[in-house]
């Protein structure tokens, strides 16, 4: 099957402080992939990495259908336009804007006026709560809804590539477990590769069909999810038992 | 009564003025979330281009809009050259900056054009069909050009894709930036804007205070007390605020503390609406839930 | 310290001394004036930076403590014949207390809303001191015109005579020399640490039990004092206040010495006194508007190039930006 993305020999910096320590992974087209690990392990710092938010070296290479194009160097805008929808830690909502402008604001790039309308409302069927609060401001929502509306926000991208950072944080076990259902079904339905970081082992490795498991900057394992569900070593450190 | 009117229409008047500042300023504002101190002098400059094209034979109106055009290209590469490498240090930084912006206009405004008072042309005659026992043709001709910036705006940041993503980058640019917005340019795009709109504000303030580099220091002072107290993040509320504060300090000085602490009138606005009501009286109260 | 390096340190301290204990000799009346003129304001840009350097409150409007003092020390002078030196104390004292209390509507300020507000009280000074009311007391738009004192003895040294100016240095100097030491003693110990703690951090610096409000307030009360007893000292200097001697410009000129010194440096008030008090006099000579101009391009371009305490506080912002967000 095509990678979607291969990255190789990735180094990623904070200033002068290294992250990353050349590590390779990639991303299957159409695949869930999740990146597991500890806390300061250098999830988050990978998927900044992509975007092309912090400083890095080695190579990304990204095949979104047209040709393959190295991520490492670009703008962060340009890696956008790309088609690599972004969903940050802490949401990244636009707190004094309405839901709608979120949603406006995530297809800013896209031309197709009619189909960015269809979107929204696409966004509106598959949230509820979301169509409720079309002209609340963004920073009044609950953490789930922001959480949906963050999510909803990338996909108005029409991404190639999503990538979430920590879904589950601070969210309620019950939202928690609709927004992971909704992700499954998100890529199965509309074909939508995505990037998890998770600090939620267990639920990262029921959605994702491939994982990493990072430990200070380097890639210590990694296979199928049902394999790393097995590993000895995995169930005891992140899964508990 | 009579008198009372004159004051309140007096101080409306001035407060067009002060409006016309505080829109800039709001503008910065909206864009850049910093308070461009140097926006008076940046204005007094664009008015001074003004006045030279037309020393040199333009008819008033095309020298308005080749300043005003002027006026935005040089905002926006000020943005673009001097305060792009600052986008992301600290505010100590930026104000500096700022404060050295103010300084250099100024200096341009003098060593360019002198420090002679001068008289700057209006374009609305005094005996036009709609001057008014109270007010000017000047005056209401300033109100209407200020209406229609006020409007073209409004719909600007309310309908426009770009306004939107310019709000958008002004309150988060890390977001921005991945949606796909070109967040520096935003922030040169609203540089640019505020420095036309500054200098449609000087131009009209120039017929009736007359110009010299320090034209604007005292009304740049009563812009940020206007867009202070409507709301540095609105528009129409930083129109409000002039008007209001142009009011207060014709009555207050009529009526209360005397003429000559007029600056003073400002000074107790500012720190009064920053203390008291921080988002002025139309902002929007921007909730976050922890 | 090796013992080698010490030796020196003191041979350089015994000539630094002489150096300056001769130098009043050496040049014309007026140069001494000039010097004690670069004094007054190196202690008042030493106001400034502790607030602003070290604690990072951003003050636009230094000039307004400025002319407290100066205006507390005239008065006292003037109308109650008070002794000069008398009034540096009291200068200190009502600044402080007026900065302590401008100090408590500037806690909920923050950034350039401060630096807007204390831009509006410096722009707002010069009609405040105009005012008719207090026209009697403050001698309303001519100011007040005083006597210099005269030295307590005469005599001559390399054929100069001890004029009042160069007894004016040697006051100055002592008076800097105290509020030097002052700040050096406060900054260096668990105050000092507590003040960065605040600019960089507060809310851990509540955390380990630095009461913001009141720390912020004495801090700003602290910082007016040392500029008040600057801007005594200048009135005693120039022997003359008026209000138009204390525009909006004082305030610039005093924050491009903090910058030029370096921000959070106690040293560099020296260097920025020198600077503000002698770039404008070569600089007018080429144009009146030239001052501003080259102030104005000094100021944009320390905050680029300058690796000293600007530009070290700048990049340390950025590497805590990261860490902080760093996995």
């Amino acid at each position: 099957m095509a990678k979607l993305l291969d990255a190789r020999h990735l180094c990623a910096f904070y200033g002068g402080t290294q992250v990353l320590f050349d590590i390779d992974f990639s991303i299957e087209a159409g695949h869930i992939t999740a990146i597991l690990g500890a806390n300061g392990a250098g999830k988050t710092t990978t998927l900044r990495a992509l975007c092309q938010v912090v400083r890095t070296t080695g190579s990304l290479a990204f095949n979104g259908g047209s040709g393959e194009v190295q991520l490492v160097g670009k703008a962060t805008e340009s890696v956008v336009r790309l088609g690599v929808a972004h969903v940050p830690d802490g949401r990244g909502t636009f707190t004094a804007l309405s839901v709608e402008d979120n949603l406006k604001l995530g297809a800013y790039v896209r031309k197709d006026r009619a189909e960015v309308a269809r979107d929204i409302d696409k966004a509106y069927a598959r949230f509820p709560r979301l169509a409720e609060r079309r002209r609340q401001q963004a920073g009044t929502l609950s953490g789930g809804e922001q959480q949906m509306l963050a999510i909803s926000r990338a996909l108005m991208l029409r991404p190639k590539l999503l990538l979430l950072d920590e879904p589950s944080f601070g969210l309620a076990p019950l939202i928690v477990a609709e927004i992971f259902r909704i992700m499954r079904k998100i890529n199965e339905e509309d074909a939508v590769s995505m990037l998890v970081v998770e600090q939620n082992a267990n639920l990262a490795l029921d959605l994702a069909h491939h994982a990493y498991l990072l430990e200070t900057g380097t890639v210590a394992l990694s296979g199928p999810s049902e394999t790393i569900k097995c590993d000895e070593s995995v169930r005891r450190t992140y899964l508990g038992y | 009564m009579e008198a009372l009117l004159y004051q309140l229409f007096s101080g409306l008047a001035n407060g067009i003025i002060y409006g016309s500042v505080a829109l800039a300023l709001v503008m910065v504002y909206q864009a850049t979330h910093h308070i461009n101190f140097a926006q008076g002098e940046m204005a007094t400059f664009s008015t001074f281009i003004a006045w030279a094209l037309m020393q040199a034979g333009w008819s008033y109106w095309a020298a308005f809009f080749i300043t005003v055009a002027g006026s935005f290209a040089g905002g926006l590469l000020v943005q673009r050259i001097v305060l792009r490498p600052m986008e992301m240090a600290p505010v100590l930084t930026n104000v500096i900056v700022f404060i050295g912006l103010l300084l250099i206009f100024n200096a341009l405004s003098g060593m360019l054009f002198d420090h002679a008072i001068k008289s700057f042309a209006s374009p609305f005659p005094k005996n036009s069909w709609f001057a008014t026992k109270y007010f000017s043709a000047h005056q209401l001709g300033s109100a209407g050009v200020l209406l229609l910036v006020l409007g073209a705006l409004f719909a600007f940041f309310r309908y426009t894709r770009v306004g939107l993503a310019m709000r958008a980058a002004a309150q988060n640019p890390d977001s921005a930036k991945l949606v796909g917005i070109r967040v520096s340019w935003m922030l040169g795009l609203g540089w640019g804007l505020a420095a036309a709109i500054g200098a449609v504000a000087g131009m009209m303030i120039a017929p009736i205070v007359f110009l010299d580099p320090n034209m604007m220091g005292g009304i740049l002072l009563y812009g940020f007390a206007g867009a202070l107290l409507g709301g540095i993040d609105t528009p129409l509320g930083a129109v409000i605020g002039g008007l209001v504060v142009g009011v207060l300090e014709n009555l207050l000085g009529a009526y209360v503390i005397g003429t000559d602490l007029k600056l003073t009138v400002a000074l107790v606005l500012i720190v009064g609406t920053l203390t008291l009501r921080p988002d002025g009286l139309f902002g929007r109260k921007v909730v976050s839930r922890v | 310290m090796k013992p080698f390096n010490r030796k020196w340190i003191w041979l350089g301290g015994a000539l630094l001394l002489i150096v300056l204990l001769v130098l009043p000799f050496l040049v014309k009346n007026y140069r001494v004036f000039q010097f004690n003129m670069v004094l007054v304001y190196a202690v008042a840009i030493l106001g400034l930076n502790i607030l602003t350097g070290f604690n990072g409150q951003i003050s636009l409007g230094h000039g307004a403590f400025y002319a407290l003092g100066a205006y507390t020390a005239a008065i006292l002078m003037d109308k109650l014949g008070v002794p000069y030196g008398a009034t540096l104390p009291v200068a200190f004292v009502v600044c402080f207390g007026f900065g302590f209390l401008v100090g408590f509507p500037a806690l909920r300020l923050a950034g350039h809303y401060l630096a807007l507000a204390t831009f509006a009280l410096a722009l707002a000074i010069p009609q405040l001191l105009k005012h008719k009311q207090i026209e009697g007391i403050t001698g309303g738009v001519q100011g007040i015109v005083l006597t210099k004192p005269e030295p307590p003895f005469s005599f001559r040294f390399l054929d100069q005579p001890f004029s009042a100016d160069r007894w004016l240095y040697f006051f100055s100097v002592a008076v800097t020399a105290l509020m030097f030491l002052m700040a050096w003693n406060l900054l260096r110990g668990r105050v000092g640490r507590a003040l960065i703690a605040v600019r960089d951090h507060p809310i851990a610096a509540t955390a380990m039990g630095i009461n913001l409000p009141v720390f912020k307030s004495l801090t700003f009360g602290m910082s007016a004092a040392i500029t008040g007893v600057a801007g005594a000292l200048g009135a005693i200097v120039v022997a003359f206040v008026s209000p138009d001697s204390f525009t909006i410009s004082l305030s610039i000129f005093l924050l491009v010495g903090v910058v030029v010194g370096g921000l959070a440096s106690i040293p560099g008030a020296i260097f920025g006194g020198i600077f503000i008090q002698f770039v404008p006099n070569i600089a007018d000579q080429f144009s009146k508007s030239a001052p501003a101009a080259i102030y104005g391009i000094l100021l944009i371009g320390f905050m680029y190039l300058l690796p000293t305490g600007v530009m070290g506080g700048v990049y340390k912002s950025w590497t805590k930006l990261r860490a902080r967000t760093a996995e």
